[in-house]
C-alpha cells in the first residue's frame, strides 16, 4: 500500500473548507471468522459547496464507502484503518449521542429505493414532520415546516401528499419525499446512492434537475453515488473512479471523462454505447476477466488481471495514486499509456443485413390486451400493428407502464391478448397461448427475461436447463443433445467446467449467458429479449449485447429487444417503435428516430437520457406522471404532458392516428412532420 | 429454497465472479464473470449446494438447542429399537406382589398397580409411538406436498374446492376428527397413521400451496411453459425442489405434533391398546392413583412424553432457524 504519497488532492484544497476528509481508509467485513477488505486506501475529500461523483460497477465498494462515512456499516464491517472526519471530527472518535446528532445534523442519505425508506404504515406527512422534531421544534412547527420542504422539492400540491401512505405515491414523488427529508436538516453533506437507479428515464431527468437546483439553493456538499457515468457526469464537478475496493482514478469529473488516465476508466467509458456506435461499426469494448473476489487482495494492481497494458512490475507492485495532473490521480504506474489500452474488441464487425424485402417473420394487427382489475377495464396495450422481418431488431421503449413487457407476453403466448386480435408466425396464425401452440411454433419463438435470478431454476444444473430445451424444443435425446450442448454452450462464450454449476454459483452475466443459450437451444426463428440487460454492469452488458449481436448474424434469428434505455436500443435496434399507454407513438428505423422529426414524446425520451456527450439536448421537461391506464386521457393519450399540444384543441379531442409521415416512418400525432422538424430545429 | 436464501453476511459486495488460476485466458474478451465456488482459496464465495449442505450441517452442529434435541431423540430412538433387550424388567408381566412400590434402588421409577417396573414400561413404551408418529407425519408431508403443489398451481376452482374442503376439515381439533375416525374404524396402528396422515395432510397443504404460489410468478415457470412442459413436470421437477426446505421445517414440526396427537389418542383410549406398553396408555391407567399418592405411575410415562416432544421441536426450531436464515 502507498504511503510515500500523501493523498490525493491535497495542497491548495486543504486549505478550503472541507466538510469531508478520508484519508487511506481500509473497511472490512468479518465473514466466517476471516476479515474481508472491501474498501481499501481509499483516500478522498468533499470541499463545501462540492458535488463529488463516486463511480464504479457493483461490488466495487461504493456503498460500503458512503456507509463508512455516516457509519453505519453492518454489524460485522468496520474501518480498520485510516480515518473520516466529517466536519473536523473524526467519526471514530464520537459517542452514540455525537454520532446520532451528525447524523440529524450534519449528514443525509438517499437510498436507492424510496420505497423502502419511508415506513409504509405511517402517513408521509408525520414522516417528514419527525425530521424537524428531532432537529428540536415543537409538533405544530415542524408540520408547518413539512410542508414549506416538500414545496422545495416542487411538489405542488404538498398537503395532498403529506396526507398520503407511502404506497399512494409514485416513485418520482417518494424520492422527492426522501430528498426534501434528507434536506429538512439542512446538512452539510449530503449522501445520495444511486437516487435514480430505480426510476424511469424522464422521472429521472426530473429528480437530476430538483437535485441542482436544491445544491444552488442550500450549499450542500454532495457525494453521488451512481454506476452510471453519465449521471455522474451530468451532476458532479470531481468524481472517483472505483474498482475492487479501491479508488483508481480521481479528479474533475470532465477531464476524468474525457482523458481517463487510468485503464479501468478507459475500458468503463468503451463500454457504453455512445452517439455514433452501433452493432457492427464502432463496437462496444468490454473489460476481459472477471472482479476479483471480494477480500481478495492481489499483490500488485487489482486490475492487473484484467489490463492488456499490465507487466510484471504491475502484478507485484501495487500502484500508489499517481499525480497526473492537477487535482488529479490514478493508480496506474503507466497511466501515460491507459488511453492507449488496446481494444478487447474488434471495433468494426461485418454483420448482414436483416431481410426487410421478405414476408415478414411475425406480424402483429390490431393486438390489444385488457385486464380486468376489481371490475375495471384496463387496457395495457391498444391496437398494436409491428412487423418483424428475418434478421431484424426490432427496439421496443417506453417507460415502465407502457405496456413493453405486455407486448412480449402476448407475442410468446404467456398472456392471451383480447379476441379479435391477430398474431402471424411466418405467415400462420398463432394460438393465443402458448399450450395451444405447435412445438414447431413454441421453438420458433423464445424469450430472454429481464432478471435470471426469477428466470433461471435455481434447484437445476446449467446442464439440466439448456438439456431440457434441447429435448423439448429440438427434440435430441442422447449423444446429439450432447453434442449440440457443447456448441451452444461454446456459442454463448461459456465453458463446459459451468454445466455442472447451479445458478447461484454463476456471476449476473454468466446467468444470462445460460438463459440465452437456453433460448438459443430450440434455434427459434424469433427471440422477445425483455430487457435483457438492465439488470447488468455496463462492462457485462457490453458483452452481452455483442453476443446477440453476434448470435443474431450467425443463426439469422429476428429480435424483438425491449429496453428502458435508449442508448442500449440504439446500438441494437434496426427499428424502433415507441410505446406510450400501450399504443404505438412512434415506428421507424432507427436512424429515423434519432435523427427526428421525433413524437413529442420520443423527443422528450430522448432529452431526459443524460449523455456523455457533453453538449445535451435542450431537457424536455414533461408535467406529471405517466397518467393511469385505467382513465386514459381523452384524445391523444399523451396531450396531458405534452410540450407541443396544438392550441387548437384537437389533441384532447382526438385521438390521432399512427400514420406514415415519411416512408418507413410512423407517427401518432397530429403536428405535420415538417413542423415537428422545425420546432425540434432539426436541419433537413 | 436455501440456495436464495443462502446470502453472505457481507452486505455490500454480492458476489460478481472471481478469477482463479485455470479460468479463461486473461484477455478472453467475452468471459464475464466466473464461478466463485472454483475460487477455492482466494477466498471466495462459494455458493455450491453441497457447501450450503455444509454449513447448515455445520451451523446445525454448533447449536446447542440442536445437540441437546439430537441427543434426546436418539436416546428414545434406541429405546425403541433395543428397549427390550436392556429394561431391567419385563414391561408386560409384572410380579402382582409388588405392586405400587415407591421409586427405589431396585425399581427406579417404581412399580404401577399391576406390579410392572415402570421404568421397562417407559423404555419399551417408546417402540410404537416412534414408528406410529414418523410415518404418519411422512404420509402427511407426502400427500400434502401433492395436494398443495396441484392447489398453487392450478389455482382457481381447483385452489377453492380443495381449499375449502380444508378449511372444513381444520375447523375441527385435530384430536377430534382423529377421534371420529377411529371410532368407525377401529382402532388400529394404520388406523392411526392414516388419520394423522391425513390431517396432517390438510395442514401441510396450505402451506406448501403458499410456497408454490410464490414460485409460480417466476420467470422458470414461464420458459417451462414455453417448451411445452407437462403440469406433473413443472410441479414435481420445477417447482419442488424450491419448496422442499418449507416442507423438511413443515415435516419436522408436524413430527411433534404427532407424537403429542398418538399420547392424547392412546390417553383417551383409542391408541395403542394394552397390554401393549404406551406412555398415554400408562398415564391413563395410572392418573386415577395419584391422589392416593403414586406419583411416579404418571409422572414417568409424561415426562417421557414431553421430553420426545421437546426434542423434536427442539431440532425442528434448529432446522428453521439454520434454513430461514
Amino acid at each position: 500500500m502507498s504511503t510515500d504519497i500523501s493523498s490525493p488532492g491535497t495542497g491548495d484544497r486543504l486549505s478550503e473548507a472541507v466538510v469531508m476528509d478520508a484519508a487511506h481508509v481500509d473497511v472490512s467485513y468479518t465473514v466466517r471468522g476471516t476479515d474481508r477488505l472491501a474498501v481499501r486506501d481509499v483516500s478522498f475529500q468533499i470541499g463545501q459547496h462540492e458535488s463529488f461523483g463516486l463511480v464504479g460497477e457493483s461490488g466495487c465498494g461504493k456503498t460500503t464507502m458512503a456507509l463508512a462515512i455516516t457509519r453505519y456499516l453492518p454489524r460485522n464491517g468496520k474501518v480498520s484503518s485510516g480515518s473520516i472526519t466529517v466536519n473536523g471530527q473524526d467519526l471514530a472518535s464520537l459517542n452514540s449521542g455525537a454520532l446520532r446528532s451528525l447524523r440529524a445534523r450534519t449528514v443525509s442519505m438517499v437510498y436507492q429505493e424510496p420505497g423502502r425508506a419511508l415506513n409504509p404504515s405511517i402517513r408521509v406527512g408525520r414522516q417528514v414532520a419527525e425530521v424537524f422534531e428531532v432537529a428540536g421544534l415543537s409538533k405544530a412547527d415542524a408540520a408547518g415546516r413539512a410542508e414549506e420542504a416538500l414545496r422545495k422539492v416542487q411538489i405542488s400540491d404538498p398537503g395532498r401528499v403529506l396526507r398520503s401512505y407511502p404506497h399512494q405515491l409514485s416513485g418520482g414523488m417518494l424520492q422527492r419525499v426522501v430528498i426534501a427529508m434528507a434536506l429538512g436538516a439542512e446538512p452539510n453533506l449530503l449522501i445520495l446512492d444511486e437516487p435514480t437507479t430505480a426510476l424511469d428515464a424522464t422521472v429521472e431527468a426530473e429528480i437530476l434537475e430538483l437535485i441542482s437546483s436544491l445544491r444552488e439553493e442550500f450549499h450542500t456538499a454532495i457525494l453521488f453515488i451512481s454506476h452510471n457515468l453519465a449521471v455522474i457526469a451530468k451532476m458532479c464537478e470531481r468524481v472517483g473512479v472505483m474498482y475492487a475496493g479501491e479508488l483508481v482514478e480521481e479528479g474533475p469529473a470532465h477531464e476524468v471523462f474525457e482523458q481517463p488516465q487510468h485503464p479501468y476508466t478507459v475500458g468503463l467509458l468503451r463500454c457504453i454505447p455512445r452517439r455514433g456506435q452501433r452493432k457492427d461499426h464502432g463496437r462496444l469494448d468490454t473489460i476481459p476477466g472477471f472482479l476479483p473476489a471480494p477480500g481478495e487482495v492481489p499483490a500488485g494492481c487489482v486490475f492487473a488481471k484484467r489490463c492488456a497494458l499490465a507487466d510484471e512490475r504491475c502484478t507485484t507492485e501495487s500502484p500508489p495514486p499517481y499525480p497526473v495532473g492537477e487535482d488529479r490521480t490514478a493508480r496506474c504506474h503507466y497511466h501515460e499509456r491507459a488511453p492507449l489500452l488496446p481494444r478487447a474488441t474488434p471495433e468494426d464487425v461485418r454483420l448482414p443485413a436483416p431481410d426487410s424485402d421478405a414476408a415478414p417473420v411475425i406480424s402483429l394487427r390490431g393486438v390489444a390486451k385488457t385486464y380486468t382489475v376489481h371490475h375495471d377495464k384496463v387496457p395495457a396495450l391498444v391496437d398494436v400493428d409491428l412487423d418483424l422481418y428475418l434478421g431484424e431488431t426490432l427496439g421496443l421503449v417506453g417507460e415502465s407502464g407502457s405496456g413493453k413487457t405486455t407486448l412480449a407476453r402476448v407475442l410468446v403466448g404467456l398472456t392471451p391478448p383480447d379476441t379479435g386480435s391477430s398474431l402471424e408466425l411466418d405467415g400462420r396464425a398463432l394460438a393465443p397461448l402458448a399450450t395451444k401452440r405447435s412445438r414447431e411454433q413454441l421453438k420458433g419463438m423464445q424469450i430472454i427475461f429481464q432478471n435470471p435470478d426469477s428466470a433461471l431454476n435455481r434447484r437445476h444444473s446449467v446442464r439440466h436447463i439448456i438439456d431440457r430445451s434441447l429435448t423439448k424444443l429440438a427434440g435430441l435425446t442422447g449423444a446429439e443433445r450432447e453434442q449440440s450442448l457443447q456448441e451452444i454452450v461454446r456459442s454463448v462464450r461459456m465453458e463446459p467446467r459451468h454445466l455442472g454449476l447451479r445458478p447461484a454459483q454463476l456471476s449476473g452475466g454468466l446467468k444470462q449467458r445460460v438463459a440465452i443459450a437456453r433460448a438459443f437451444a430450440g434455434n427459434p426463428r424469433v427471440l422477445v429479449c425483455d430487457e435483457p440487460t438492465s439488470a447488468l454492469d455496463v462492462s457485462v452488458q457490453a458483452a452481452i449485447l455483442n453476443l446477440l449481436a453476434d448470435l443474431q448474424a450467425k443463426e439469422r434469428v429476428t429480435y424483438l429487444f425491449i429496453s428502458h434505455d435508449l442508448g442500449v436500443v440504439r446500438y441494437l435496434a434496426d427499428r424502433i417503435a415507441v410505446l406510450y399507454l400501450g399504443r404505438v407513438m412512434e415506428y421507424a428505423s432507427a436512424e429515423a428516430v434519432f435523427t427526428g422529426p421525433h413524437h413529442p414524446y420520443t423527443e422528450a425520451l430522448l432529452s431526459a437520457v443524460p449523455s456523455l456527450d457533453g453538449a445535451q439536448r435542450e431537457r424536455i421537461i414533461l408535467s406529471g406522471e405517466i397518467p393511469s391506464p385505467a382513465q386514459p386521457p381523452s384524445g391523444c393519450v399523451f396531450h396531458t404532458r405534452c410540450p407541443r399540444r396544438l392550441s387548437s384543441g384537437i389533441c384532447e379531442t382526438t385521438e390521432p392516428p399512427l400514420a406514415e409521415v415519411e416512408p418507413g416512418h410512423s407517427m401518432r400525432c397530429h403536428i405535420p412532420p415538417s413542423e415537428l422538424r422545425a420546432l425540434q430545429q432539426i436541419g433537413n | 429454497m436455501a440456495d436464495d436464501q443462502h446470502r453472505e453476511s457481507v452486505a455490500a459486495p454480492p458476489a460478481t465472479g472471481a478469477p482463479d488460476g485455470h479460468g479463461p485466458a486473461p484477455h478472453d474478451p467475452l468471459a464475464v464473470g466466473l464461478p466463485p465456488a472454483t475460487a477455492g482459496a482466494s477466498g471466495a464465495v462459494d455458493v455450491s449446494a453441497r457447501r450450503i449442505r455444509r454449513d447448515h450441517f455445520r451451523q446445525l452442529m454448533h447449536s446447542k438447542p440442536f445437540l441437546v434435541g439430537a441427543v434426546l431423540l436418539l436416546w428414545w430412538i434406541v429405546c425403541a429399537i433395543f428397549g427390550k433387550a436392556f429394561s431391567p424388567y419385563n414391561p408386560v408381566n409384572g410380579s402382582l406382589l409388588q405392586f405400587n412400590l415407591a421409586p427405589s434402588g431396585s425399581h427406579w421409577f417404581g412399580t404401577d398397580s399391576l406390579g410392572r417396573d415402570v421404568l421397562s414400561r417407559v423404555i419399551v413404551g417408546s417402540r410404537d409411538i416412534l414408528i406410529i408418529a414418523p410415518l404418519a407425519t411422512l404420509l402427511g408431508t407426502a400427500v400434502g406436498t401433492a395436494v398443495g403443489l396441484v392447489q398453487g398451481y392450478f389455482g382457481g376452482l381447483v385452489d377453492n374446492v380443495v381449499g375449502r374442503i380444508v378449511d372444513a376439515v381444520l375447523a375441527l381439533p385435530v384430536v377430534i376428527v382423529a377421534f371420529l375416525f377411529v371410532v368407525a374404524v377401529g382402532p388400529s396402528t394404520l388406523t392411526l397413521i392414516l388419520v394423522i396422515g391425513f390431517v396432517f395432510a390438510l395442514l401441510i397443504a396450505r402451506t406448501v400451496r403458499t410456497a408454490v404460489l410464490q414460485e409460480r410468478e417466476l420467470d422458470y415457470i414461464a420458459a417451462a411453459r414455453l417448451r411445452n412442459e407437462s403440469g406433473a413436470h413443472i410441479m414435481f421437477v420445477e417447482i419442488l425442489p424450491n419448496v422442499s426446505g418449507p416442507i423438511l421445517v413443515e415435516f419436522t414440526v408436524r413430527l411433534g405434533y404427532a407424537i403429542f396427537a398418538i399420547a392424547t389418542l392412546s390417553f383417551l383410549g383409542f391408541g395403542i391398546q394394552p397390554p401393549t406398553p404406551d406412555w398415554g396408555a400408562d398415564i391413563a391407567s395410572s392418573y386415577q392413583y395419584l391422589a392416593a399418592g403414586y406419583w411416579w405411575e404418571t409422572l414417568f410415562p409424561a415426562l417421557a412424553i414431553a421430553s420426545l416432544v421437546v426434542a423434536v421441536n427442539l431440532i425442528a426450531d434448529s432446522i428453521e432457524s439454520v434454513l430461514i436464515q
